[in-house]
């Protein structure tokens, strides 16, 4: 598999497509009504985009991270809840496809995704835990012939409704302790929700995540036999905050892009007279290369981790550290940019029916620093700086 | 200084930072002191004490769960670090 082949090329072109011609043009309508993306997702579906990071040989398209990773980008421009959902998945797919492993149920589960294009939602965040994804109040229990049950009440889960399968985290057993953790697949048909509380939030709106209930009734296989802590630390943290940071990214982008396009249309009015928001658009890029740059670095830095055999680095303390603070960065970032779009395009930009309105954008933005509370981040790298030497 | 003190002087430093629910003196060396409940924020603790009370910088490719997962594999990393009589 080469890392630069015309297939991923046709992958971004693809997705960069569905941003323009689908995600756009509903953006509005799915940030008004808080409503899933039905378009995106069905058009992303047709595409074959959700098994992108499943291997050719298990029937899906092998797609490099760093291409997937520039798709959230993509669909972020267009729309932030879009790629937020497009995002979350193939966090859950890298989970998988990573620490497959030989079993064989997960190998035929991936085929599965490929063949159906299944959406898969995360169920990691618990209520009572303080927002600790290390740690899980809810256990898997014995149910009798070979199969494990569980009932998790979940603050949230982004698009619960409209995925087909959730990737849950739960303590191994009622007798294990609260970091004792594994991860497992739970297929809608297996899976009851009962939604608590509404869903009106100040941005992220098509996401869809309420609270529910999550309970089911499973065979054993679909536990994962990597532990999660191993999980967490190989794939699922430096691949969500890689993934998020990129389609935020995206989002501060067009923010930028919607502040260019204002400047150049007063300038067009005022020849020979350089508009005074353009010295404030200088301003901004500048602030845009800062995050673009971390992100580019993050993403770096993974791939060159992830390269060695065995991905010793990833288990590190040092390699936590780095990819929150990509996190941390980048979810200050993006709405700090935003907010300055906001500035550079004045009342139009305010207003939510101009080509120039950035409000989405900076509501979008805001719950960066909400998906694992960077409070909490700063938290656990305060710990880790203690003890880790060269970050 | 010998493997069993070593080994002692772990236990002591466990028994102080790594805030297990259970006793330390009754845990099997090989045990993982994370099914024992030891939290990632404690595991912190642990790994600075045991700097501390051997003297030495764990380097950072050691700073991974699995070498701080029980008795007998930090034993065997303080030993990687010149620490006790093994050879």
């Amino acid at each position: 598999m080469s890392a630069v082949s015309a297939t991923d090329t046709d992958f971004l072109t693809t997705v960069r497509d569905i941003a323009e011609r689908v995600a756009a043009p509903n953006a509005d309508m799915v940030d008004r009504e808080a409503r899933f993306p039905v378009e995106t997702v069905q058009a992303l579906r047709e595409a074959r985009a959700l098994s992108a990071l499943v291997p050719v040989e298990l029937g899906g398209d092998g797609v490099p991270f760093e291409t997937v990773a520039a798709a959230c980008f993509e669909l972020g421009r267009r729309c932030g809840a879009s790629a937020m959902v497009f995002a979350m998945h193939q966090i859950q797919v890298a989970c998988i496809v990573r620490h497959v492993g030989g079993e064989p149920w997960l190998a035929d589960y991936l085929r599965r995704v490929a063949n159906e294009q299944r959406l898969i939602a995360s169920v990691t965040s618990e209520v009572g835990t303080g927002g600790d994804m290390g740690r899980s109040i809810a256990a898997l229990t014995e149910a009798g012939e070979g199969r494990l049950s569980f009932e998790k009440q979940a603050p949230t889960v982004s698009y619960g409704a409209h995925a087909d399968d959730l990737l849950v985290t739960l303590r191994r057993g009622p007798e294990a302790e609260p970091g004792d953790q594994v991860l497992v697949l739970a297929q809608r048909d297996q899976t009851t929700l009962r939604q608590n509380g509404t869903w009106d939030p100040l941005g992220m709106r098509g996401t869809c995540s309420p609270g529910y209930l999550v309970s089911a009734t499973l065979p054993a296989e679909q536990a994962l036999s990597t532990p999660f802590p191993r999980i967490a630390a190989e794939t699922m943290v430096p691949v969500s905050h890689i993934l998020w940071s990129h389609l935020w990214l995206g989002i501060a982008t067009d923010a930028f892009d919607r502040a260019r396009e204002f400047v150049r249309a007063a300038a067009k009015r005022n020849p020979g007279e350089p508009p005074p928001a353009a010295l404030r658009l200088s301003q901004l890029l500048s602030e845009l290369g800062l995050l673009r740059a971390e992100v580019r670095a993050g993403l770096t830095d993974f791939l060159e981790m992830s390269a060695e055999p065995g991905r010793p680095r990833l288990s590190t303390m040092t390699a936590a550290v780095r990819f929150n603070s990509l996190k941390i960065a980048a979810s200050e970032q993006a709405p700090r940019i935003c907010q300055a779009a906001l500035g550079v395009c004045g009342i139009v930009g305010f207003k939510n029916d101009t080509p120039f309105s950035v409000g989405r954008h900076l509501r979008d933005t805001m719950s960066a620093s909400l998906m694992i509370a960077n409070e909490r981040i700063h938290q656990t790298n305060a710990g880790l700086l203690l003890i880790a030497k060269e970050v | 200084m010998s493997d069993a003190t070593v080994i002692e002087q772990i236990r002591n430093v466990i028994a102080e930072h790594a805030r297990l629910p259970g006793e330390a003196a009754d845990l099997p060396a090989g045990a993982s002191l994370y099914e024992a409940g030891m939290t990632s924020h404690a595991s912190v603790s642990v790994m600075l004490a045991l700097e501390d009370a051997f003297d030495v910088e764990f380097p950072d490719r050691m700073l991974t769960r699995e070498v701080f997962e029980s008795i007998d594999a930090i034993a065997a990393a303080l030993s990687e670090l010149a620490v006790g009589s093994s050879a």
